[in-house]
């Protein structure tokens, strides 16, 4: 779902670049507050994961493929806003290095896979876990085709904006195949959570109860500030 | 947890590097909508061309596309734990505050 250059108009990218960029400025200071150098790693080994199954295109139907996004995999192991983070890294060398992505689409491309994703499937996972532990999986599978038909929505409304078709034409276009590749998305998303915690059940855990710890010394942090000079 | 590190590491340079061969080459959801509403015609060639397609220059074939996901596989990774510096320097310096240290 990247969108090459070209496709937007400036009157859609540039805002869409300033949104992004805001977004992600967001997410790295949300994430600095309880991201330290042990979780660092970890957030490197999943983008680096993200990238090379996003290299793995799957045929959905004649002459159509669709690969993994990745925003409710990162979501559903690191949390929303370190995989926000991670997202973006993973668009930002995919435009930079290897020209899958416009540079001119970098900000849209970034809103809606990687913010927009990741909004979606923090939301879902966040509602889901509140029933339990056994809701888990269930509210990943819904957040992973969410994230994917929600930023195929953005995508066709942005393509809309730019003038290339009429909304009724380019959004159930966008939207009917996403919603086939999302299907695909839950599906490779909940055999990667299984393989990972397989590998290690604790790397769930590190963020999730982590969060909690770190919302804890932030606030002791905050208590600290006011006597701070800067 | 550093075996953890390795072993998922080690995983997406296996799939960026061989499986990703297999990949399925028909263009993806988005190219596919823009052939069928005549937009693909939009695209614009980027203005530097570093691996485009994924395949490095001057490599050929299997090679060419395993080399580029090894590549990119570190380049994120790199580039998340560059991210990781930034943030764990901002909070490193609100450390300093505290009446701990010198």
């Amino acid at each position: 779902m990247h969108i090459p250059s070209g496709f937007l108009e400036p009157q859609v990218w540039i805002p869409m670049t300033g949104v992004s960029a805001a977004g992600v400025g967001y997410a790295l200071k949300k994430s600095g507050d309880f991201v330290d150098e042990r979780k660092t790693p970890v957030m490197g080994v999943m983008a680096a994961f993200i990238f090379a199954a996003q290299m793995v295109n799957f045929p959905v139907f004649s002459g159509t493929s669709g690969h993994l996004m990745g925003a409710a995999l990162a979501t559903a192991i690191l949390g929303m806003w370190p995989a926000m983070v991670v997202m973006t890294s993973v668009v930002l060398v995919q435009a930079l290095l290897f020209q899958d992505g416009g540079l001119d689409t970098l900000g849209a491309n970034t809103f809606n896979m990687c913010i927009l994703g990741c909004m979606v499937s923090g939301a879902i996972i966040g509602i889901g876990t509140k029933f339990g532990k056994r809701a888990f999986y269930p509210s990943v599978a819904l957040a992973s085709w969410l994230s994917v038909v929600g930023a195929s929505a953005a995508c066709a409304l942005q393509l809309w904006l730019s003038g290339t078709s009429p909304i009724q034409v380019v959004l159930p276009a966008m939207v009917i195949v996403h919603a086939i590749i999302g299907a695909f998305e839950a599906f490779i998303t909940i055999v990667s959570i299984k393989f990972i915690v397989s590998v290690n059940p604790k790397i769930i855990q590190i963020f999730s109860e982590n969060t909690e710890i770190s919302e804890r010394e932030i606030n002791s942090i905050e208590l600290k500030k006011p006597g701070d000079v800067t | 947890m550093k075996r953890t590190l390795i072993i998922l590491l080690a995983v997406s340079l296996v799939i960026a590097g061989f499986v990703s061969w297999f990949a399925s080459p028909h263009p993806d959801g988005l190219e596919r909508v823009a052939e069928d509403l005549n937009f693909i015609d939009r695209a614009e060639d980027p203005p530097i061309e570093v691996m485009p397609d994924y395949t490095v220059p001057g490599v050929r074939g299997f090679l060419s596309n395993g080399l580029s996901g090894v590549i990119g596989v570190l380049a994120v990774f790199g580039l998340v734990m560059l991210a990781g510096i930034i943030m764990n320097r901002k909070k490193r310096r609100g450390d300093s505050h505290a009446p701990s240290s010198h």
